[in-house]
């Protein structure tokens, strides 16, 4: 599959700053990544880059094809940016700016119209479209900068931490309208450093660390990449005695309580229905065995940890 | 350019929403052009009792000016609020993404800032006008209002490409606000020579200042073009002054990769030198214009043929030499003193005329020397002899140290309108600097050094022996 949104060794620097460096990207139609790091990590920088406003230092842009610097304005026909400031004109009305947008990106008269509805429709913003954008809430505007964004119908989107400073009311209502835009031809980058934003948002994460991807891959492979192979908690009726003993091979004891243990499992699928089993014949009732959660937070904090310890030996 | 178009009308009818733009606009249309039409009327009827018909007359044309000029005052304000408001507000991002190009969003904001100011002061000049007719029955001559009409014109325009220049630079409109004294203590500056020149009755030197204007806009947009755009609007932090990077840019073109001074001198003469020879070009064709025109200049301001008998001068010489302590250390210092304060002062008035004061100031000692050489001919004595005896001992060396001052103000004067490909204005201006000082410290103060010493010891002696005769 051609990917919408390729990038090699794509690098930014700011006079003696090197914002971004040797990031490497493919997202593919239909796929949404998340950018995730800590403020200054170059998420922006990245995003702008794809955006083809700013030019790279090294490296290279690809958008459906194009690239950025032999053919920016292409790119910028292609993609759709929720910059983090949602930018509004606030004495302007709703159809008023989208049609301005509309105009910039060369759409016919009908078109614009059609799209304005539709998208003031998709987002809840119909009822308040002859209020000046002055007097919309915080949610409201960001909802209408989406709609900005996807005025043109773009096949990429790029979202700059769109629920920043949001009340989690708004930031909800947010999320949940980008969760509707996912489609099978459209490729979704999204900044963010709100990690369960990211993990319910996102196929894939890249986690950006001092202008570097530092890890990358699906949240799931992350955890087991940096957290290691999934901890099961098993809970039994009475006291746990000897029953840690009867585990079958494969299943590593991390640690246990006087009615549960804790163990690691490279593949859950094929030693979980063993377990169970080795439980029941021995008489041992079992009330629970699942999953111990664990978090897109702590995978974050440890690469984070790594990412940094170079720097503070 | 549809885009160029879309942002213009977006931009205007914001305009038009709001009031704290549109009252002063209507206030300086509609009821500032009727304050002057009393204004005139009473005037002029007030010198007439006096005989003073004089003052009247020049006073309507100027008002006529002035009514021009005070709505397009609002341009400025407007282009500040345009550019710098817009990234103060964070939604030029926004049009950054969209396929518009640097020059249709420059273009289109440049037209918006432009229209409702110059509509409203072309309106203001037609109530003037449309008053004075009906009340002292005064009608503009064409080719005035012509005249008034392209001046109001050109100096919104030098008002806000001015303004777009200063708005690339910061990141809040308070900060432009503050940076705008770079445009309204230049513009007040012309309005006040205007009017003089209004006042004199001369109005034909009033096309000359058109055609400055319009070459002025024409710099201001090249740099605006270079100065709007994506990578700069959003790529480098203006507001903060990084003194540490500043220096590290200065020092490293001031060095030039050099270990050594000879290999910096090396670089100096190799590579610094070939660069200014554009503006020592410059320099050279000014210096000679400068002479040329004082030495015509002695034809309409001739001073008295008895100052220039040959008999009289040796005493006056030794008088002077001796006055300013020539032939001796005092008297070098103070040359040099002179000398470099000269040149400082060229150099900070160059910074920031684009190099045209400094390339006056160092006109000025040289049409001095053409003024008193024509003088000395038209009184029918030898003026080559004047020069060889009084200037060329010296000047051998001081004339191209004057050039290559000259010359390395001119380019740090001109850093701001040919930014080198990538580099900000900052970056440029302070490569400028390095090359300003490398020029000074290398070559100029040297030169002279070595001239103010020639000037005090051996061109007394030779004037004294060319002018002693035979």
């Amino acid at each position: 599959m051609t990917p919408l949104i390729e990038t090699g060794d794509l690098s930014k620097r700011f006079r003696t700053l090197a914002a971004v460096e040797g990031v490497s990207l493919r997202v593919e139609p239909g796929e949404v990544l998340a950018l995730l790091g800590p403020n200054g990590a170059g998420k922006t920088t990245t995003i702008r880059m794809l955006a083809a406003i700013l030019r790279p230092s090294r490296g290279w842009v690809r958008i459906d094809g194009h690239d950025s610097l032999l053919n920016p304005l292409e790119v910028r026909r292609r993609v759709g940016m929720l910059t983090e400031n949602h930018g509004l004109y606030t004495r302007m009305r709703a159809p008023e700016y989208l049609a301005y947008f509309g105009e910039i990106y060369r759409l016919p008269g009908a078109q614009v119209q059609r799209r304005t509805d539709e998208l003031l429709q998709r987002f809840g913003l119909s009822d308040d479209r002859e209020a000046r954008l002055g007097q919309y809430s915080k949610g409201m505007r960001q909802k209408l900068a989406l709609a900005r964004a996807l005025i043109h119908d773009p096949v990429v989107l790029l979202l700059d931490e769109p629920t920043s400073a949001m009340d989690p009311e708004s930031a909800r209502l947010v999320r949940e309208s980008i969760a509707g835009l996912r489609s099978s031809n459209r490729a979704i980058v999204i900044c963010t450093h709100n990690l369960p934003e990211a993990e319910a948002l996102a196929d894939r994460i890249a986690i950006i660390h001092r202008g570097r991807i530092v890890a990358q891959g699906t949240p799931a492979d992350l955890k087991r990449d940096l957290l290691g192979d999934p901890i099961m908690e098993l809970r039994i009726v009475g006291e746990l005695d000897g029953a840690a003993r009867l585990l079958p091979d494969g299943a590593a004891v991390t640690e246990q309580g006087t009615d549960w243990v804790r163990f690691r499992v490279r593949d859950p699928q094929a030693v979980n229905p063993q377990v169970i089993q080795s439980m029941s014949s021995q008489g041992v009732r079992v009330i629970t065995l699942a999953e111990v959660p664990r978090s897109l937070e702590e995978v974050y904090l440890s690469v984070m940890r790594e990412a940094q310890l170079p720097s503070s030996e | 350019m549809p885009g160029f178009y879309t942002v213009a009308r977006r931009e205007l009818r914001d305009q038009l929403r709001d009031w704290r733009i549109l009252a002063p606009i209507a206030a300086l249309t509609l009821f500032f052009p009727v304050l002057m039409n009393f204004t005139a009327q009473r005037a002029v009827e007030f010198v007439e009792r006096y005989g003073a018909d004089i003052i009247g007359e020049r006073l309507v044309p100027f008002l006529l000016m002035v009514v021009g000029f005070f709505p397009i005052s609002i341009s400025l304000v407007i282009a500040l609020e345009s550019f710098a408001g817009e990234r103060e507000r964070l939604s030029l991002e926004p049009l950054l993404a969209t396929p518009l190009t640097d020059s249709q969003l420059y273009f289109g904001k440049i037209a918006a800032s432009l229209l409702t100011p110059l509509g409203a002061a072309f309106l203001g000049i037609f109530v003037y006008l449309a008053g004075l007719l009906v009340r002292i029955g005064w009608r503009a001559p064409p080719q005035l209002l012509l005249q008034v009409l392209l001046l109001t014109a050109a100096q919104a325009v030098v008002m806000v490409t001015g303004a777009v220049v200063i708005s690339s630079q910061t990141t809040s409109v308070r900060a432009a606000n503050l940076l705008a004294s770079f445009i309204i203590v230049p513009v007040s500056q012309l309005i006040i020579g205007e009017s003089l020149i209004m006042f004199w009755g001369r109005y034909h030197i009033l096309w000359w200042i058109v055609i400055a204007l319009v070459l002025i806009s024409v710099v201001l947009v090249r740099m605006g073009l270079h100065l709007f755009n994506r990578e700069e609007l959003l790529g480098r932090d203006f507001d903060t002054l990084d003194l540490r990077w500043a220096w590290r840019v200065f020092w490293a073109h001031f060095r030039g990769g050099a270990h050594t001074l000879v290999d910096w001198y090396r670089g100096l003469l190799g590579k610094t030198l070939p660069q200014l020879r554009g503006a020592s070009a410059i320099m050279i064709v000014a210096l000679l214009v400068a002479y040329l025109i004082g030495f015509r200049l002695a034809e309409d301001f001739t001073l008295p043929a008895e100052m220039f008998r040959v008999e009289g001068i040796p005493e006056a010489l030794q008088t002077q030499f001796a006055q300013m302590e020539f032939g001796s250390g005092g008297g070098w210092l103070w040359v040099v003193g002179t000398n470099l304060r000269a040149m400082l002062l060229s150099s900070l008035l160059g910074t920031f005329s684009f190099g045209v004061m400094a390339v006056i100031l160092l006109m000025a000692p040289v049409g001095i020397v053409g003024y008193f050489a024509g003088n000395f001919a038209l009184a029918g004595q030898d003026a080559p002899r004047l020069v060889l005896g009084l200037v060329a001992p010296h000047g051998i060396l001081e004339i191209p140290a004057a050039i290559l001052a000259g010359a390395a103000i001119v380019q740090l004067g001109l850093a701001a309108l040919s930014l080198p490909k990538g580099s900000s204005l900052g970056e440029s201006w302070l490569m400028a600097l390095a090359t300003w000082a490398r020029t000074i410290l290398g070559l100029v103060v040297p030169l002279l050094l070595a001239a103010a010493a020639l000037e005090v010891y051996l061109t007394p002696w030779i004037a004294m022996q060319l002018f002693r005769g035979p």
